[in-house]
């Protein structure tokens, strides 16, 4: 029963990963797929920067870079970001509230599922014809114009991995809600247990409008309805405002968690409290809340009218606030502290500037009449990727050395770390400062190419330099994780020394239940308090040792997903499509078709009913067991060696 | 609370929905997914206000808007229907409080029964639209009216057959504490239904005729 | 350790140097060297703005920088533990007020301009004679090509947009099939061509354009609009107001032109017989053609908007667009040889109202 317990064969392991439901595993499945579609979009890029490298180059062609723009975006935000992030969200969040798994593990494992199938999904488009090219905001009237099946699989791709994002959005709300441990009240909660709350929140009400927007392009697209076809009667406009409304909000989801990491990160290396915990959870939710207020600024030179612009200005505007709250938080609680820099601690400093220069080149954009310069140049290129490279993928890599010991029970190796933190940020840098420039001096982003002599010339060359460098950042993390497989195990709760928050109390390896008795919380930073009080054992425990009620493992959710994964192909070669009727995009016949997805939906909605019908009601690890599979830790880490009595 | 606890009307909590922690986590968890739901319609309600009036260049009028095709005793019915529904809902619910199960199936089965009539009413409306050459593909009106009835309809369906596993499945097991959630998240999901439903009545067909 | 540091001071402040001074660009398409009243006044949007993120870049920096000097571990010492402050009210306020004070420093020109650039209400002024005052342009913008109609003036170009200097000049904006967005970086911000529906805004060009590089100011299609997106350009010629007179007078002149399929020449021949349905040869008109107008195809700067004016160049693009620009819709809308291509550009670079 015990994750180290047994020796298991690898169909076993492999059949143990397809139907988990413990948290800590389907975190692992996130963070493996998420550095998967990180690292494809990563190449994408570097292939777009060497197209862009000189002028009137012809490395990749016109439509092939549309396609490679459209999934840089596409993957980046939805399959490689969003992934991450649960990543940590999932091994984590948990933890730090002292549960023992999520409300809904079936759920946590079906919301899995679902992002992956979805992922390659869209991404099978590279062998079937083509990838989507409109870009991954993908413009009604572009996208219904565009032949082949790409857009349909962008279409049916994200429909399917939204889905999945939106059941791990509910799932955390209430996981945080109804099962945090005793004595751990709202205000005592983690910052990024917090973020997450509020992220999930956002993913809760910026969803559904993507996933109308998403439906309409797919009966506009697939089945021949009209709502953005305009000789119809149709409005493109729609698009535009679903969309946004849908991704503005996205941004936030993103970053908001990534806010919560570095607010985990400094104080531990800082040594410090988290500076005014109360106005940092106060600026979290208005940044959340002024989120869903601000979308039509993506729309500035759409033509809303004056007013509409005038409104939205000034919203977007005040989200500077909340957010110059926090950086100055941050800023304050290493003031005063002890400042160790180590890997984790390095991201979180080089974070701080890049993020306030990726913030206040928004406040610039916000300004509507000046938006009209810098809408779709590359200055917003710059911009976006300081806040997102800047932001979040920091966050990513800094959480990834800060967790790894937890999630792992390894650490990543320091020196290679520090290296590779110099190499990406300098790249990082090189690559997009220069970009505003190039914005400014009346370069449009999504070119596939660009004439001599209009001034861009060394700047996209420096800029691709960069580019080159941050890809050779991430293959050395690669390497650092590869290097951690072989590396000692590391045995021991609290691995940099001055954890403060719940997980640093749990000794590693984890048992797959994480609290033996769950703990009881006596305020904010309850590990902090225990050791300042002197306590050896980690924690005090708010109840005796009993049987622990732990949830079964289920195939069911892969099965769920690949219905939809099934059903999603008779939609994509729909006979009824504008393009299939208009002989631009083959399709089957309407028997096939209609056959498919009812194939496939029958395939999902049987899953669901298999699972209503059986009752499923976990089963109790007992006192005995229990304390055998402690045992059994405790000689692991004492020995090395690996218990038999299971 | 045990799952294993044989129970009585006397021993039978209070809140039988949420006696449990996987109770309490699916009562929490479905009115968070309610929320997105209704998220979710307000963004179809937002496309249908802006594409009612209009359709492909010479659309005739007279024939194609919304005065002229909705008709309004029919989903004055309908609606009737599916408000009773939602009433039968609650006296299954009024039974399960009681730890009457027969009570519960009864008027689950009723609730069922009432939903497939109104099924039938929204099918028999489409089927009339259709053959009055109002179709799916017509315009961007027709697109936006039939994408957000029909998945009013579509949610409709699935509660039916979602109601109608649960009523099958517990026919033996009778009333406990792991079916009561399920049972109260599907009323409260026919509440939900309903409560769509009215807004679709007087967003779409009473400011259609009338307004 | 610190030594390193101070260098790397050095060398990014050369850097910083550097890219500024590099970094103004060319005259005919930068927004930081701006022709017009409209660019002018976002450019000093953009420095105010730009200034004040400046000092909120430095203030933090500063405040960070000396926090992380002061406090490492290796000068604290190892084995402090720090006061745990829980947060300071006093300085919550300061941050929040201060930034809302910068806020509603810019708020307020950005409200003004706001406003100002969206109003078109010029563009139904008539005077006594019922005619408008001000100069409209409809622009339609199509698969890779723009088209500007002048209504008041009955007279139509393509791909090299002529407005005169020192007045508001008004636009008419429209996508004919995916959206594109109209931007001239030169003269003032952008805005979108709808296919739903017509935008309008004002642009004023302040300068001539025939002392720039290329006498004209380039255009650019700032959204997405398919393969050939990055090749969308367009140009920009500013005239005196009576050059500008005398064009639409010599583009009024060509009223009924057209090429003839008896021609002894063979490219006007050729050009009758397979390009005249798409392409007129007289400058007057209405918009809607399906390819643009070339009535003044001799005067222009480029060649399918950004290819060398030059008959070689015209001979290439007509023997084989899909090369030049793909995805464009005369591919394959014709057939010529090579020597007729060749006819065809020489003829065409005949068609001019400025010689």
């Amino acid at each position: 029963m015990s994750s180290v317990a047994q020796k298991k064969g690898f169909g076993a392991q492999v059949w143990d990963y397809l139907t988990t439901v413990d948290h800590k595993k389907i975190a692992i499945m996130y963070l493996a797929a998420g550095t998967l579609f990180f690292a494809i979009a990563g190449l994408e890029a570097l292939f777009m920067r060497f197209q862009l490298m000189f002028p009137e180059s012809t490395f990749v062609s016109a439509g092939t870079f549309n396609q490679l723009l459209t999934m840089h975006g596409t993957t980046m935000l939805f399959l490689a970001a969003t992934p991450l992030l649960f990543a940590f969200m999932n091994a984590i969040v948990p933890l730090q509230i002292g549960a023992r798994d999520v409300a809904f593990p079936f759920l946590n494992s079906l919301g899995f599922w679902l992002f992956f199938l979805g992922a390659v999904f869209l991404h099978l488009s590279f062998f079937m014809g083509g990838a989507p090219d409109a870009g991954w905001t993908s413009y009604a009237s572009l996208s219904l114009y565009s032949p082949g099946h790409g857009i349909d699989f962008y279409v049916l791709g994200l429909q399917i991995s939204g889905a999945g994002t939106l059941i791990s959005g509910i799932n955390f709300i209430v996981t945080i809600i109804t099962m945090r441990a005793p004595g751990m009240t709202f205000m005592r909660m983690p910052l990024f247990t917090w973020t997450s709350l509020v992220s999930s929140t956002l993913i809760l009400f910026a969803f559904p409008p993507l996933t109308v927007g998403l439906f309409l392009m797919l009966v506009d697209r697939m089945f021949g309805a009209n709502f953005f076809d305009h000789t119809m009667g149709g409005n493109t406009i729609i698009w535009e405002h679903l969309f946004w409304i849908f991704g503005h909000p996205e941004v936030y989801i993103l970053v908001l968690p990534a806010f919560g990491l570095f607010s985990e990160i400094i104080p531990v290396f800082a040594r410090k409290r988290l500076f005014g915990y109360s106005s940092m959870v106060f600026a979290t939710i208005l940044i959340g809340f002024l989120g869903f207020m601000v979308w039509a600024h993506h729309m500035f030179t759409t033509g809303l009218g004056a007013t509409a612009n005038a409104i939205f200005a000034v919203a977007t505007m005040t989200i500077a606030v909340p957010t110059g709250m926090k950086v100055f938080n941050w800023i304050l609680t290493i003031w005063g502290g002890s400042i160790k820099v180590t890997v984790p601690m390095l991201y979180a400093l080089g974070f701080i500037p890049s993020f306030v220069a990726g913030g206040v080149t928004g406040v610039m954009q916000a300004a509507a009449p000046l938006d009209y310069q810098l809408h779709d140049s590359y200055f917003i290129v710059a911009h976006f990727h300081y806040v997102i490279v800047g932001g979040i993928v920091t966050a990513l890599f800094g959480a990834a050395h800060f967790y790894w010991p937890i999630m792992f029970n390894r650490a990543l190796n320091e020196k290679l770390g520090v290296l590779t933190f110099w190499i990406f940020f300098i790249g990082f840098h090189l690559t997009f400062f220069l970009q505003h420039f190039l914005g400014l001096m009346g370069m449009p982003r999504r070119v596939f190419t660009y004439m001599g002599d209009q001034g861009w010339d060394l700047f996209n060359l420096i800029s691709t330099i960069g580019a080159a460098m941050m890809g050779v950042g991430v293959i050395l993390l690669v390497l650092n994780v590869l290097i951690s497989i072989k590396s000692e195990p590391l045995n021991r709760r609290d691995y940099w020394g001055d954890g403060r928050s719940l997980e640093w109390a749990l000794e590693t390896p984890l048992p797959f239940y994480n609290f033996k008795q769950t703990p009881l919380v006596r305020g904010y930073d309850p590990y902090w308090i225990e050791k300042q009080e002197g306590n050896k054992e980690g924690m005090v425990y708010a109840e005796p040792v009993g049987d622990i009620h732990m949830p079964n493992n289920s195939i069911l959710p892969l099965i769920m997903s690949i219905g939809t994964f099934i059903a999603a192909f008779g939609a994509l070669y729909s006979p009824w499509g504008d393009q299939a009727i208009a002989g631009t995009a083959d399709s089957v016949s309407p028997g096939l078709s209609v056959g498919l997805i009812v194939l496939g939906l029958g395939i999902t909605v049987g899953a669901m009913i298999a699972r209503s019908l059986k009752d499923d009601l976990g089963y109790h690890v007992h006192v005995a067991e229990i304390e055998a599979i402690e045992k059994d830790l405790a000689q692991y880490r004492a020995t090395g060696k690996k218990g038999g009595n299971k | 609370m045990d799952l294993n606890t044989k129970f009585t009307p006397q021993n039978w909590p209070e809140h039988a929905e949420q006696a449990t922690m996987e109770g309490k986590n699916k009562f929490v968890g479905f009115w968070i997914f309610l929320s997105c739901e209704v998220v979710l319609f307000a963004s179809l309600f937002a496309t249908y206000l802006a594409l009612k009036d209009s359709g492909p260049a010479g659309m005739d009028l007279a024939k194609y808007s919304t005065k002229a095709l909705y008709e309004l005793p029919l989903a004055f019915a309908m609606t009737m229907i599916l408000l009773t529904s939602s009433l039968t809902s609650v006296y299954a619910m009024y039974h399960m409080k009681n730890f009457n199960f027969k009570g519960v199936q009864t008027w689950m089965g009723i609730t069922v029964i009432l939903g497939l009539c109104f099924l039938g009413l929204e099918i028999y409306e489409f089927y009339h639209y259709v053959h009055a050459g109002f179709g799916y593909r017509h315009s961007a009106f027709s697109s936006a009216f039939f994408t957000l009835v029909g998945t009013h309809g579509l949610h409709v369906i699935i509660g039916l057959v979602w109601i109608s596993c649960l009523i099958f499945r517990n026919m033996k097991r009778g009333l406990n504490l792991y079916n009561a959630p399920k049972y109260f998240v599907a009323s409260l999901y026919w509440h939900f239904i309903d409560v769509v439903w009215v807004f679709i009545f007087t967003v779409v067909y009473l400011m259609g005729v009338l307004g | 350790m610190m030594k390193g540091l101070k260098k790397w001071r050095l060398f990014s402040l050369l850097a910083v140097m550097t890219v500024f001074l590099a970094a103004c660009g060319e005259e005919q398409l930068s927004t930081l060297k701006p022709a017009g009243a409209v660019g002018k006044e976002q450019l000093d949007l953009l420095l105010l703005t730009t200034s004040i993120m400046t000092v909120v870049v430095i203030v933090v920096s500063v405040i960070y920088l000396l926090a992380f000097v002061k406090f490492r571990r290796s000068r604290v010492g190892e084995n402090v533990i720090p006061k745990q402050v829980e947060g300071s009210h006093t300085l919550e306020v300061i941050w929040t007020v201060i930034p809302i004070i910068l806020l509603i420093i810019i708020s307020v020109p950005v409200l003004t301009a706001t406003y100002k650039f969206a109003d078109v209400a010029a563009m139904e002024e008539v005077d006594e004679n019922g005619e408008k005052t001000a100069l409209t342009v409809n622009v339609t913008a199509k698969l890779y090509w723009w088209e500007f109609e002048y209504p008041n003036q009955g007279i139509i170009t393509a791909q090299e947009l002529v407005v005169p200097t020192g007045e508001k000049v008004y636009f008419n904006l429209k996508a004919a099939d995916v959206k594109h967005s109209f931007w001239i970086p030169a003269v003032g911000g952008k805005m979108d061509t709808n296919v739903d529906n017509l935008n309008k805004f004002y642009l004023e060009f302040d300068k001539t354009s025939k002392d720039l590089k290329d006498g004209v100011f380039y255009g650019k299609c700032a959204e997405l609009c398919g393969p050939s997106h990055a090749l969308m350009d367009f140009k920009v010629k500013a005239l005196d107001r009576p050059e500008f007179d005398a064009w639409v007078a010599s583009m009024k002149a060509t009223e009924g032109k057209t090429a003839s399929a008896e021609s002894t020449d063979l490219g006007e021949a050729t050009f009758a017989n397979s390009c005249l349905g798409c392409h007129a040869v007289s400058g007057v008109g209405v918009a809607g053609s399906y390819g643009p107008n070339l009535a003044a195809f001799g005067d222009r700067n480029r060649v399918a908007g950004f290819l060398d004016h030059t008959v070689e160049d015209t001979a290439a693009w007509i023997n084989d667009p899909e090369y030049y620009k793909p995805g464009n819709l005369m591919t394959g809308k014709y057939n010529v040889t090579p020597e007729e291509a060749q006819a065809i550009a020489e003829y065409l670079m005949t068609l001019s109202v400025e010689k």
